[in-house]
């Protein structure tokens, strides 16, 4: 069973949000950059798992430029077996989707995963372009996934529920909390993640959408204070003053 | 000229990510001064509520569909034949599996996550989760957006919608759901589209405390929710989590005992309209993103809060 799982890069959830050249770009400045937590603790995780337990080969994909390649080095320390990174600074989903799609046709693989978004532009579109531009299955925010030959079982997370979904191989999923765990990489990983290899393509795609600018938003007024013995003030002042009740 | 609005059907009716995403679609075919057309599949019953949010026409595929893949090609098929420059969906488990897939069957650029009308080329969205806004802007000739649930909210224009059934090839369905488990018995409105949620944290102390705040919840009509520690350390089920690598929600008021507001927590909820803060630590990080606090223990405050809830009118 081959598994392609779409890593991407984040800014640190802790990071300052600020931005540069006339508010159009983010300022990548002192920022720490992470596996975005949906690619790395879901899908990148359930994928070595099912690898481990059925047999296979794990393959990451990024589009990003070389300052990507830290990320991508740990999500090999995490377990992955291989890693390709389309040279491309991409500004829009389905510019992503479609480099992400032409190399999935190119390589063959059983099981497309993505984190279910990423968070910074908080897009969750990449995943579901990639399973259009394949012509297969898709499964957004799945929870939980088994394989038995090529025959996938997922769950999902849907209006007030969860549901289960079969599915042929090839599909793709993105991935929630629920999939699998969080793991730390281990000193062999992280040696081994340095002779791993992660090969370079060029490759390039249009984009259909541009951000104009960014903002931060209104600073919060101050928080009204009410005294806890006067907890009743607080209702009245959510039906009067708030009108949320 | 159109704006086609892919709507999520539930027993016979329009979902409210649905509906919500059909005012949305009005609104913008105002704007656009061109028709607003939805499309469903097979189970809606009457289309008074979509005709009620000022959609005036219904394209209706004969049976029910919940493969992603057919309804990106029903979704195309309308979108072309009512000439769409816009199509707008439900940023929800319905938006997110298909409005990617329309995007690319028509060649659109696709916005996710919006919360208001484009203005002057650009339609605003939240990054960051919610610590930033983006105006963006599609450069190609058809739009798509997917509508964030409880933004825009369900708009009552007293109109009627005329139902058309619509004939396409969709191919096989890929996708097969075999079962539905719902997440909470007791009949609470799901996490992503409450109005008004009650949460709690670490400071309960045991998941055994958990009875004074299902109670306020009760009280309120409100969805119950919890952080991250709470959900790892198996108080509470997976679905409550709200936060960065849980569920991100946007009520109108989001109440939140015993949080001490770590940033991926806020990540999660700094959206919500109206935020409640309460915690025995004056200290606590959460109150400087709150609305309203209380510097107080929560298992004296909850019941109080309960108390004055049940007393309102």
């Amino acid at each position: 069973m081959k598994f392609l799982v779409c890593i991407s890069q984040a800014p640190d959830t802790t990071s300052r949000i600020a931005f540069t050249n006339g508010d159009s770009e983010f300022d990548s400045n002192g920022v720490q950059y992470i596996v975005n937590p949906y690619d790395e603790w879901y899908a990148l995780v359930r994928a070595i798992e099912l690898k481990e337990a059925n047999g296979g080969s794990v393959t990451t994909i990024t589009v990003g430029d070389a300052n990507c390649d830290p990320i991508i080095r740990k999500a090999l320390a995490i377990g992955a077996d291989d890693a390709f990174r389309i040279d491309a600074k991409p500004t829009d989903a389905l510019q992503v989707a479609r480099l992400i799609a032409d190399h999935a046709e190119k390589n063959g693989y059983d099981v497309v995963l993505c984190g279910k978004e990423t968070i910074d532009h908080n897009g969750a579109i990449v995943p579901a372009m990639i399973a259009e531009m394949l012509d297969c299955g898709f499964v957004a925010n799945a929870t939980h996934l088994e394989v038995t030959g090529t025959t996938a079982k997922l769950k999902r997370e849907a209006a007030g529920g969860e549901e289960t979904i079969e599915l042929e191989c090839p599909f793709v999923l993105s991935a929630a909390k629920g999939m699998a765990e969080q793991r730390i990489p281990n000193m062999r990983g992280i040696m081994s993640a340095r002779t791993k290899p992660l090969q370079v393509e060029q490759a390039e795609a249009p984009a259909q959408t541009r951000v104009q600018r960014f903002a931060l938003p209104p600073e919060k007024g101050a928080c009204h204070m009410i005294d806890a013995e006067n907890a009743a003030e607080l209702v009245r002042l959510l039906r009067e003053e708030a009108k949320v009740i | 000229m159109s704006v086609l609005t892919l709507v999520s059907t539930k027993n016979g009716q329009p979902t409210k990510g649905g509906l919500e995403a059909a005012s949305y679609g009005v609104a913008l075919s105002k704007q656009l001064n061109s028709e607003a057309v939805a499309v469903v599949s097979g189970d809606l019953q009457d289309g008074s509520s979509l005709g009620d949010t000022g959609i005036g026409r219904i394209l209706k595929f004969p049976s029910p569909l919940t493969d992603s893949g057919q309804w990106a090609k029903l979704a195309e098929h309308a979108a072309k034949l009512v000439g769409a420059t816009a199509v707008v969906t439900s940023h929800d488990h319905f938006g997110k599996a298909i409005a990617p897939r329309v995007a690319v069957r028509l060649g659109a650029g696709m916005v996710s996550g919006v919360t208001q009308l484009p203005q002057e080329n650009a339609v605003e969205k939240n990054v960051f989760s919610g610590k930033a806004s983006a105006q963006v802007e599609v450069t190609a000739p058809i739009a798509v957006y997917s509508v964030t649930p409880n933004a825009f909210g369900v708009r009552s224009e007293g109109g009627t919608a005329q139902i058309e059934t619509i004939e396409v090839e969709v191919g096989q369905a890929k996708e097969h759901i075999t079962s539905f488990e719902p997440a909470s018995a007791d009949g609470q409105v799901p996490l992503p589209e409450a109005e008004l949620v009650v949460s709690a944290g670490r400071g309960l102390k045991g998941p055994e405390n958990w009875g004074i705040v299902e109670e306020l919840a009760r009280a309120l009509g409100a969805t119950t929710a919890c952080s991250r520690p709470v959900s790892d350390i198996g108080w509470r089920p997976h679905h409550e989590h709200v936060g960065q690598t849980g569920i991100t929600i946007r009520p109108n008021l989001y109440i939140a005992a015993g949080i001490s507001g770590a940033i991926q927590h806020l990540a999660g909820v700094n959206q919500s309209k109206t935020i409640v803060v309460i915690n025995t630590d004056p200290e606590a990080p959460f109150f400087k993103a709150a609305d309203y606090g209380i510097v107080g223990d929560a298992f004296e405050v909850l019941p109080k809060l309960t108390a004055a809830v049940k007393a309102l009118d």
